[in-house]
């Protein structure tokens, strides 16, 4: 039997695989999605594959930067990013949580310095990668919430 | 073992060797803390004595340490009197600081302060309290009271009795009696509970503590009682705190069912906590303990700043 695509190939842009499934609309949001692009932009939730589900983005005209592929990786731990010129996969990466966060995700912590007036950007130590466990440097409080944390 | 210009802020940031290396020098230092010796290793240096909260015992023990070694303090103990005031940054008070003094010592309301400090200051930071943070001084001259009363730490049976969620010392002290592998019993109101960062990071020492609301039998084969204060000042409201606070105490009904060598221990200040008919118990050890504070900072100015005895 013929496979049918549930959302239609794109000619240049970027493809997110592999998403944590009913995760798509934070990385979305992570992005900036919509909100930054004029691009059209597919969302797959709960697509099955042979590791259960998973959710799917396409985003077209629009190649993510490594600095986005870190945002991801902390609520989408096991996504690939496909870079697509001309139909064809130019790049594929797993993205893949670096051993420090920095101004990615503010502190859970109200009374952590790194939420006051100083001249500091949010540093996170990555203690576990996957699921993503994270501590601030400043005060060692480990947000649980870290989707929506980012900033 | 090299301490010059070395950051004090967190007992994590210590090796268990490094921690021992610091309590045995601070041993030395008992004679010249009460003045029975003197020695002028810190002539000529000048420690900025930063506090934006208030303090009696930790910051007069850092002074008092500086001058009995013989260096000079500047600074404040209430920031209304300073730039802070038209709203000046810590990382600008730190600049400032970092340019007139040879270490600074750092007591700030928000959690992580002394961290950030050290990264705007050449000159080493300690940390003398960050919130509901850290406050590896008490922890230090904690250790440094029950090896001397204790002869050793591992196996000890320890109560750490309060509020184990905003004490800070509570945090510092369980991670670094865990490090020296002793049994770790908690007791608190059901509020202030010890959070579950420290209790995992006692875990990863292979130290399960036991929690308990029974404070009779928690403390009848103890070694140590280590009692806190509800700290008001860090309850984000007032109905949290008139909901727990009186909820323990300890006094001579309840030390019946205790080891004849129990020792009591606590930071101070204390309120009701412990009443004062305890103090006159030979079981009584926390005005000892504070005095401790000096011996261990002084040893602890000394080895950053530079100068043995």
């Amino acid at each position: 039997m013929k496979k049918e695509l549930k959302i239609p190939l794109i000619k240049n842009g970027t493809v997110i695989d592999h998403i944590t499934a009913g995760n798509a609309v934070k990385v979305l949001h992570i992005l900036g999605i919509p909100i930054s692009t004029s691009s059209v932009i597919s969302v797959a939730i709960n697509v099955k594959s042979k590791f259960g589900k998973k959710d799917i983005v396409k985003v077209e005209n629009r190649e993510i930067d490594p600095q986005e592929v870190d945002k991801i990786a902390l609520i989408a731990p096991k996504a690939t990013i496909n870079i697509i010129r001309n139909y064809n996969v130019a790049k594929k990466h797993k993205v893949e949580l670096p051993n420090e966060i920095i101004g990615i995700v503010c502190c859970s912590n109200p009374t952590c310095v790194s939420n006051a007036n100083e001249p500091v950007k949010s540093r996170f130590n990555v203690i576990e990668k996957d699921p993503p466990k994270i501590k601030c440097y400043y005060c060692e409080r480990e947000p649980e919430d870290i989707a929506d944390r980012i900033i | 073992m090299k301490f010059n210009g070395k950051d004090i802020i967190s007992i994590k940031d210590f090796t268990k060797n490094e921690i021992n290396y610091i309590l045995d020098y601070a041993e030395d230092m008992i004679p010249y803390a009460k003045g029975d010796k003197f020695k002028n290793i810190l002539k000529g240096k000048v420690l900025s004595s930063l506090f934006f909260e208030p303090s009696t015992r930790t910051r007069l023990s850092f002074e008092s340490s500086m001058n009995r070694l013989g260096g000079r303090v500047i600074g404040f103990s209430d920031p209304s009197g300073t730039s802070q005031k038209k709203g000046e940054s810590l990382s600008d008070t730190i600049r400032m600081a970092d340019s007139y003094s040879d270490a600074i010592v750092v007591r700030h309301p928000h959690e992580g302060a002394a961290r950030l400090a050290a990264e705007f200051s050449d000159v080493p930071v300690l940390n003398a309290g960050d919130g509901a943070g850290r406050h590896p001084t008490q922890c230090l001259l904690d250790l440094f009271t029950i090896r001397e009363e204790k002869k050793k730490i591992k196996n000890k049976k320890i109560v750490l009795l309060g509020d184990l969620k905003y004490g800070r010392t509570v945090h510092s002290l369980a991670y670094a009696l865990a490090l020296y592998g002793a049994k770790l019993t908690l007791v608190s109101p059901t509020s202030l509970k010890m959070p579950n960062e420290v209790v995992g990071e006692c875990k990863d020492l292979g130290i399960e503590p036991i929690s308990t609301s029974n404070l009779e039998k928690a403390i009848r084969d103890a070694d140590v009682l280590y009692v806190t204060r509800i700290q008001k000042e860090r309850f984000p409201d007032a109905e949290e705190y008139n909901r727990v606070v009186g909820s323990y105490k300890v006094n001579n009904e309840l030390l019946k069912s205790a080891k004849e060598d129990l020792i009591i221990m606590h930071p101070l200040p204390r309120v009701t906590e412990i009443d004062p008919e305890v103090d006159k118990t030979h079981h009584a050890l926390y005005f000892k303990q504070a005095f401790n504070g000096l011996p261990v900072r002084m040893a602890l100015l000394s080895l950053v700043i530079g100068g043995r005895i």
